[in-house]
């Protein structure tokens, strides 16, 4: 993985310089709130319902076990001992004290960590897919390019300040597991009928309010120009994106607004004219970047059944909670962040450290955050297997529910967020609740939910397979639900199949969609794939009844 | 009384207090004047494309920063410096001109300083400085030391 040099490391260290001095002066008075917030926000520090939240920046999603060791000291130190994996790979912590915060920020900058830009309107962390590397589809491994673009948007002194977030997501395979679609600018790797290497780039994706999806704005980018284009689309936004509503001021209302061709136009003729500015990467560049990616030293090995004669619970969590590596005789595991009653991606200090052993013993020393709120040992040999999953099993995070509807994801809501409308946690406590039986879960088989607590969709819920939406009405807390919604390659927005329900009748809810899939499915067909091919209207109808749906 | 931080490097410019035209009142001005002996103060939605004729009449632009949150003039900066290679001095005004969103300013190739009145001069100054280091190519302007552009070697 990619690691500090010098420059790195005393840009993080001055950042910790600066926001102690800025946390000073506002706590002696001399920032207001409203001079502070802007500051604190680019440096993931919300004020939430109870207590501050900071967000801690894992770009691309990867952590050597130094770091995560570090996350679980600070979480025991200066919090209550757990932490809470985001949609975007980032760890929140929801309890720390304002005045620790700078100390929080020194313990990171000591393993190369830190919570620049995970929130405010900059260029946030960089995502990517968490099988990156190692994925048997992969065409290129897309870190060394987030790393490229991790560092050219720290600080980035011209687009700071931006009209709202900017988020960017890249992935190398062709099976998108970044969720690239939805993001500000998506970008995929790919090669011209040359056999270049470059980029298809996508802009103006996102969800919150009015989601869209992203739209193709440049076929083929070359890599050198990755930067330099960036910029010219940035640039476009800074200048031209709505600064007069917020809830207009994404960059997805300003694609939207001007056309995607006429949007294509300013940021080309933009490109062209900066295009040789300095922001071009040279080969050079391109290689250091690439070489930190090296691929682990791996044994030759030959794939082996691990499965024969083993009991059921082994075999299931094989088969869901493990996925196919590139390098044969390898295996990605996945570690369930979503045990029945704990809220979905929340890790104890424990579990934190334990797994960062078990990494070490088995995986490399690296571990993985998915978009899924879950954390990936991707490098595991098939003869471990057994053992990583006893270990797994002894920390809680063995649960094998990986891609089914207990592998949900969900907002922290109400609990902890200030922005929620709803409880999402106790939501997704009564669905966990109604789906405990495995055999019932492995019926239905692939399955997304997604589950926020309010319009900024910090859940997915517009692209979950089942979407629930938590709003507000007088006072009480009701759920909206979509179906259909999808992330993956030709993203697809959820519709909404009816009126919107209480909440104690959300799991019931759910129950009746897939008491409908189950009978309309064909053979082995997903979820997704009945939607699609019948539509959302029979479902309507079933569960809502026709004269609701006709409503 | 302005609080004017100026690098000093920069050019001998002007003071706080010299007449800053708006962008409407510019090509009559420019017109008239002889040689770069002209102030333009440019808002946030102003195009600094409009300036570029008038150019080698300018002795000062002002980009108004209206609030810390409003970004557009760091672009409005950067352009004027690197692509349209403005030579005079760039100077920022508004309540926006506040110590922490200098490093921006100065590394946008903004040269002087028009301190918010609520502003401390002395921490002015030093936030210059706070970062000795950036990854992105500069503005070819004053005062930053640069370790590298990216994962260079």
């Amino acid at each position: 993985m990619y690691r500090y040099d010098s420059t790195d490391q005393a840009l993080v260290d001055q950042r910790v310089a600066q926001f102690r001095d800025q946390t000073r002066r506002f706590l002696a008075g001399e920032l207001s709130e409203d001079e502070f917030r802007p500051l604190r926000l680019r440096n993931g520090l919300y004020i939430q319902r109870f207590a501050p939240m900071l967000r801690i920046a894992i770009p691309y999603g990867l952590l050597s076990t130094r770091q995560l060791r570090m996350l679980a000291s600070i979480t025991r130190r200066y919090d209550r001992s757990y932490g809470h994996f985001t949609t975007r790979q980032n760890l929140q912590l929801n309890w720390p004290k304002l005045a620790e915060v700078p100390d929080i920020l020194a313990d990171l900058a000591s393993v190369q960590m830190h919570a620049i830009q995970t929130s405010g309107n900059c260029v946030r962390n960089v995502t990517s897919d968490h099988l990156a590397g190692v994925a048997p589809d992969e065409m290129e491994d897309p870190r060394p390019y987030c790393e490229l673009l991790r560092q050219w948007s720290t600080f980035h002194p011209e687009f700071t300040y931006l009209p709202r977030k900017f988020k960017i997501a890249v992935s190398g395979a062709p099976a998108d597991r970044a969720a690239t679609e939805v993001h500000d600018i998506g970008l995929h790797l790919t090669r011209n009928p040359a056999g270049e290497l470059g980029f298809e780039v996508l802009v103006g994706g996102g969800l919150g309010r009015a989601p869209m999806i992203g739209q193709v704005i440049r076929e083929f980018l070359p890599v050198p120009d990755l930067l330099s284009y960036c910029e010219a689309i940035l640039r476009v936004y800074n200048r031209y994106g709505r600064r007069d509503n917020i809830h207009k001021a994404r960059i997805k209302f300003l694609v939207k607004s001007l056309g995607i061709a006429a949007f294509r136009d300013e940021v080309e003729a933009d490109w062209l004219a900066s295009r040789h500015d300095g922001s071009q990467l040279t080969p050079a560049q391109v290689d250091y970047a690439r070489s930190c990616f090296a691929p682990h030293p791996y044994e030759r090995l030959a794939d082996i059944d691990v499965t024969a004669n083993a009991d059921a619970q082994f075999k299931a969590w094989y088969r869901y909670n493990t996925h196919a590596h590139k390098v044969p005789g390898y295996r990605v595991v996945f570690v369930s962040l979503k045990p029945p009653g704990v809220p979905p991606g929340d890790v104890t200090a424990d579990q934190m450290e334990a797994v960062a052993a078990l990494a070490d013993a088995v995986s490399f020393g690296e571990v993985r955050v998915t978009h899924t709120q879950n954390l990936v040992l991707a490098e595991v040999k098939q003869t471990d297997l057994r053992a990583t999953w006893k270990e797994l099993q002894r920390l809680g995070l063995a649960t094998p529910n990986i891609g089914t509807l207990a592998d949900m994801i969900v907002c922290p809501g109400l609990d902890l967020c200030s922005l929620a409308n709803a409880g999402t946690l106790s939501v997704a406590k009564q669905l966990q609740r109604q789906f405990d039986d495995y055999d019932y879960l492995y019926d239905i088989g692939e399955i997304e939910l997604k589950m926020s607590g309010c319009m900024n969709g910090c859940g997915h819920h517009h692209v979950g397979h089942i979407g629930i939406l938590g709003v507000d009405k007088h006072g009480e807390e009701w759920y909206q639900i979509t179906i259909g919604g999808s992330a993956r390659e030709a993203s697809t927005l959820g519709q909404v199949i009816g009126p919107s329900v209480p909440q104690a009748e959300v799991s019931s809810t759910v129950q009746r969609i897939l008491d409908v899939y189950r009978e309309l499915r064909l053979e082995d067909e997903r979820f997704i794939d009945t939607v699609r091919r019948v539509t959302p209207t029979p479902f309507k109808e079933r569960v809502y009844g026709k004269a609701l749906a006709a409503a | 009384m302005a609080k004017l931080l100026r690098l000093p490097e920069a050019p001998a410019g002007l003071g706080a207090e010299v007449p800053l035209l708006g962008l409407k009142e510019l090509p009559a001005a420019a017109a008239q004047a002889a040689g770069a002996t002209v102030a333009v103060r440019i808002s946030p939605a102003d195009r600094v494309e409009e300036l570029v004729e008038h150019l080698d009449k300018l002795a000062l632009v002002a980009i108004e920063f209206p609030n810390p949150g409003d970004g557009r003039g760091y672009s409005s900066a950067r352009l004027l410096r690197q692509r349209f290679g403005f030579k005079g001095e760039i100077r920022a005004v508004g309540a926006g001109v506040k110590q922490d969103l200098l490093f921006f300013m100065l590394r946008c190739g903004i040269d002087s300083f028009d301190l918010a009145p609520t502003e401390n001069e002395a921490e002015a100054r030093a936030a210059l400085h706070r970062f000795t280091l950036a990854y992105q190519p500069a503005v070819p302007c004053r005062d930053v030391r640069e370790a590298r552009f990216t994962a260079a070697r």
